[in-house]
């Protein structure tokens, strides 16, 4: 009994203690979580070891296994390194005669290619079983499909089945026990390649064009979750930023119903859509339910649903808005929008129908 | 064990032979025509040194933008052409001219040949490599195809299609980069030919190719995979070309076609090409280290096969950089089995090196402090790479700064330590002064801080889901406090450099004679003089053993009985 125990208490086990130590460390970050007014949790750091969904989960564990794995090598090599060095000091700086001359040994050798062969096996298997199982996972048709498309530099989501387009703030429904909820997202590009990364709820999965890539989620905690563009798309590439927004399923029906919607007609702001829609706007956006049409911008129908402007950028407030639709290469220096040399006239009211747009 | 007629002591004058140079345009003249195999050795490692200057201080301005949160140092585009420009020199002029400038001096005189198999095309290759580093430069003044409005390449140093593309990348700042690559990449091809035709036909008598010091074999290796490696760059580069300006498709998304295709070329040139950085510095660590612990190396036919097995194996785990472009699960699970696969010759390497200390008596002169932390460094940086190499994990740590960490704790931990423990190593023999030791043990502690510093602690943000090649980041992310640590680490590292560099340019003029065999050393170019006459050995070395001067220093008891 005795010496099972001492067996399973071995570097290993220490090591595996530290990891976990230092794990705890940083997913304590990770869930440094604060109300925001709308009760919504934010998970401001994206951490890859705070998941929230199953797959993010299993990396995780994956992961754990293989620190616990790599850390004893460290440990075991590191000590035999550090012992060699000090050992084997040349301790008086006037001895000239030479050590023993020793050429190798076939046994010692063999040992030490046949243990990391061993260890290089074992890695390989659990990692591949790990592999098959997230990514070979078969979507259930009531699944939620969203197809998410980079662009320079924003964020474009189809909700196909539900037949309405947003940008930037991807929401998703909560996966519960009781009502398991997957979403399927499919991953392509616009124009150049961009990287779809949100660590506590998958890894990173590219958005290539012409080349429709999968990911998929189940979330199991309410809460706004952060991540950007992981693969440099150009000038703005730091400030393509990403939230995913997981509400509860009553949430997220109220907010699908709203998205359905077409574009408000608020009469009190016709000038500001007058303005909109005769100047450029309407050529890059669309308001659905009016004749902006633009397909090269985000869909605006529901603007005013967004937090945040120009993929995270700024808070979404009349405020930023005027100063962004004035100056975009201001608030976002290389942002594709172009200044529209609008008066400030013109710019108020178009805030303001803007600002309608619920 | 008795034919060994060693050219040392009497057989050639050991007095270093005297310059006699008239104007400093005779100089010019002789530096600029040289076809001597030890100059161009020089002219490459001072080359690489310049760059490594430059690209280190476009890595400060870096260090300084990302010290804090939405930092406003340099603006967005600055900031992409400073990486993509420190990525790209780093690897291209710096990192393979070190390793060419090394095996230009050494080879030669390892093998106890007199110069390479072809000084003409030896210079050729310099001048290539010299003229692609010049145009990848010039695109600052000509960048946008305007003179003074110039811009350099900002699209990463592994450029992905299609935003070279022209419809995303305008102007000519990546037609410099895509030509200046082609240019010294045909240097770099001529250099391995030469290294392989050196190695295998110049070798002096007796000399067998399990007789050649470590250090040639890795080259050997290396050189090969220069070969099957370069040409696919070569070949992505010039389909870039043609669809920049001839209306080619290759990986033009918008004509249908395939960014996928760039790719697999630039890494199926990209992860060999870590390989061929790297073995270099094993290269020098193989001769440093028995060295300084006064012990033959330990299982030379396993180092051997271990360098060999690593270079083919290194050719079949490129996709291991594209775990995240949408692969199947069976091609990602091959590249994950590949490559761990490397880490069994690698961990070979390790404990034969542990081994080889393992009852000497290690002197810590600066080389080998360089080369002690080499191992613990590179022996992290392994472990990492098995994390990298666990291919749903990589999905999470793919692109972020964990990676960065990672790829400079092996171009920096591994390749630069190792290289300045080859400067200070090779120091007396190719100047014929001693370097001075105490800025020398300055240098290495600074570096190391600074190294610990910065690539340490960067793991951290790469973690917390921070993504490379960003020039700003949000606060309060849980970023902040990290990258300011890297950041002042950086500048440490730098110190370091500076003070190598003084140490180089002081000892020059004021370092002690050095004499042939300063380390009590055993391979050929330590029976010569320092530095070596243009002819190297004024008679043809003959070797009965891998350590040709331990069986002249102990005739009572050769290596030549054990072999």
């Amino acid at each position: 009994m005795s010496r099972r125990w001492r067996q399973r208490k071995g570097p290993r086990r220490i090591a595996g203690a530290a990891a976990y130590a230092f794990l705890l460390l940083l997913s304590c970050v990770g869930h440094a979580a604060w109300a925001v007014p709308t009760d919504t949790i934010v998970y401001q750091t994206p951490s890859i070891f705070g998941p929230h969904s199953g797959p993010a989960h299993m990396i995780y564990n994956l992961s754990l296994f293989v620190i616990q794995i790599t850390g004893t090598i460290f440990i075991v090599v590191g000590s035999l390194l550090v012992y060699v060095l000090v050992r084997f000091r040349q301790r008086d700086p006037n001895d000239d005669s030479e050590p023993p001359q020793i050429y190798g040994s076939t046994q010692i050798e063999l040992a030490w290619t046949v243990i990391p062969v061993l260890i290089v096996v074992v890695l390989f298997l659990t990692t591949a079983r790990f592999l098959f199982a997230i990514q070979d996972q078969k979507m259930p048709p009531a699944a939620l499909d969203v197809n998410g498309v980079g662009h320079q530099f924003w964020w474009e989501f189809q909700y196909p089945k539900l037949g309405f387009t947003t940008a930037n703030e991807l929401h998703v429904a909560l996966s519960t026990e009781h009502a398991p909820m997957i979403t399927s997202l499919g991953l392509l590009s616009a124009d150049v390649d961009h990287s779809f990364w949100v660590p506590q709820l998958f890894g990173k999965i590219d958005m290539i064009p012409n080349q429709v890539n999968h990911m998929w989620f189940n979330p199991d905690k309410a809460g706004m979750y952060v991540g950007q563009c992981a693969q440099f798309c150009g000038v703005e590439h730091a400030k393509m930023l990403l939230r995913v927004y997981v509400q509860t399923p009553e949430d997220f029906a109220a907010w699908v119903k709203n998205q359905q919607q077409p574009g408000v007609q608020d009469p009190a702001v016709a000038e500001g859509r007058q303005v909109f829609e005769s100047q450029a706007c309407s050529s890059c956006h669309v308001v659905r339910g009016t004749s902006a049409h633009g397909k090269f911008g985000p869909d605006l129908t529901h603007f005013m649903s967004r937090d945040t402007l120009a993929s995270g950028v700024a808070d979404n407030t009349p405020a930023n808005l005027k100063l962004w639709i004035k100056d975009p290469d201001y608030v976002k220096p290389g942002s594709l929008m172009p200044a529209m040399q609008l008066s400030d006239d013109q710019i108020d009211k178009v805030v303001a129908y803007l600002t309608t747009l619920k | 064990m008795a034919d060994s007629t060693l050219p040392i002591g009497s057989a050639i004058d050991l007095t270093p032979p005297g310059e006699v140079y008239g104007t400093w345009l005779d100089v010019v003249q002789d530096w600029v025509t040289t076809v001597d195999h030890k100059k161009l050795g020089i002219m490459y490692m001072v080359y690489a040194l310049i760059f490594l200057l430059v690209a280190g201080v476009e890595a400060l301005l870096i260090r300084i933008q990302l010290a804090v949160p939405h930092n406003d140092f340099l603006s967005p585009e600055v900031f992409n052409r400073l990486f993509t420009m420190h990525g790209t020199t780093m690897v291209f002029l710096m990192g393979m001219p070190l390793i060419i400038g090394f095996a230009n001096y050494l080879v030669p005189l390892m093998v106890g040949a007199r110069d390479m198999s072809f000084p003409r095309l030896n210079a050729f290759s310099f001048w290539m490599t010299a003229l692609g580093g010049l145009m990848l430069y010039y695109s600052f003044i000509g960048g946008v195809g305007l003179q003074g409005a110039g811009s350099a390449p900002d699209v990463t140093w592994w450029a992905y299609a299609p935003l070279t593309e022209r419809a995303f990348s305008r102007g000519h700042s990546t037609d410099y980069w895509a030509l200046s690559l082609i240019v010294s990449g045909f240097g770099t091809i001529g250099a391995a030919v030469n290294i392989i035709a050196t190695t295998l036909c110049m070798r002096c008598k007796g000399m067998t190719l399990f007789r050649m010091p470590l250090l040639v074999w890795l080259y050997l290796v290396v050189s090969g995979m220069i070969l099957v490696t370069i040409s696919p760059l070569t070949a992505a580069q010039i389909m870039l070309v043609i669809d920049r300006y001839l209306g080619g498709h290759f990986f033009d998304s918008q004509a249908g076609g395939a960014p996928i295709v760039w790719m697999h070329f630039f890494w199926v040139f990209g992860h060999p090409e870590v390989y061929v950085l790297v073995l270099p510095a094993f290269a020098i660590a193989n001769e440093v280290i028995p060295v300084f612990s006064r012990k033959a190396i330990f299982g030379y036919p396993a180092m051997v096969a271990a360098s060999a097995g690593i270079g083919l194996i290194s050719l079949s785990v490129w996709a291991h950089h594209m775990f995240t472009v949408g692969m199947t699960s069976a091609q990602n699970a091959f590249f994950v089995l590949s490559t761990s696969l490397v880490g069994v010759p690698t961990g070979i390497k390790i404990f034969n090196w542990i081994a080889t200390m393992w009852g000497g008596k290690i002197r810590f002169a600066t080389p080998m402090l360089f080369c002690v932390a080499f191992l613990g460094q590179f022996l992290f940086a392994g472990l990492t790479g098995i994390m990298l190499s666990v291919a749903p994990w990589d999905w999470q740590l793919h692109n972020s700064y964990f990676v960065v960490a990672h790829f400079h704790y092996v171009l920096v931990g591994a390749i630069v330590f190792c290289f300045l423990a080859g400067f200070y190593f090779w120091y007396p023999k190719i100047t014929g002064k001693m370097y001075n030791e105490r800025l020398g043990k300055w240098s290495f502690w600074l570096f190391f801080i600074g190294f610990h510093m910065t690539f340490d602690f960067m793991h951290i943000p790469g973690l917390l889901g921070m993504p490379r090649s960003i020039y700003t980041y949000e606060p309060g992310r849980g970023w902040d406090g990290w990258n300011m640590i890297v950041s002042i680490g950086a500048m440490i590292q730098g110190i370091g450099t500076l003070v190598f560099a003084y140490n180089l340019v002081y000892s020059y003029f004021k370092g002690p004679d050095a004499g042939p065999d300063p380390w009590d050393a055993w391979t050929l170019e330590w029976t010569t003089t320092s530095p070596p006459p243009e002819y190297n050995f004024a008679t043809a070395p003959v070797v009965s053993s891998r350590r040709p001067l331990w069986d002249l220093k102990h005739p009572e008891d050769p290596d030549s009985r054990y072999e």
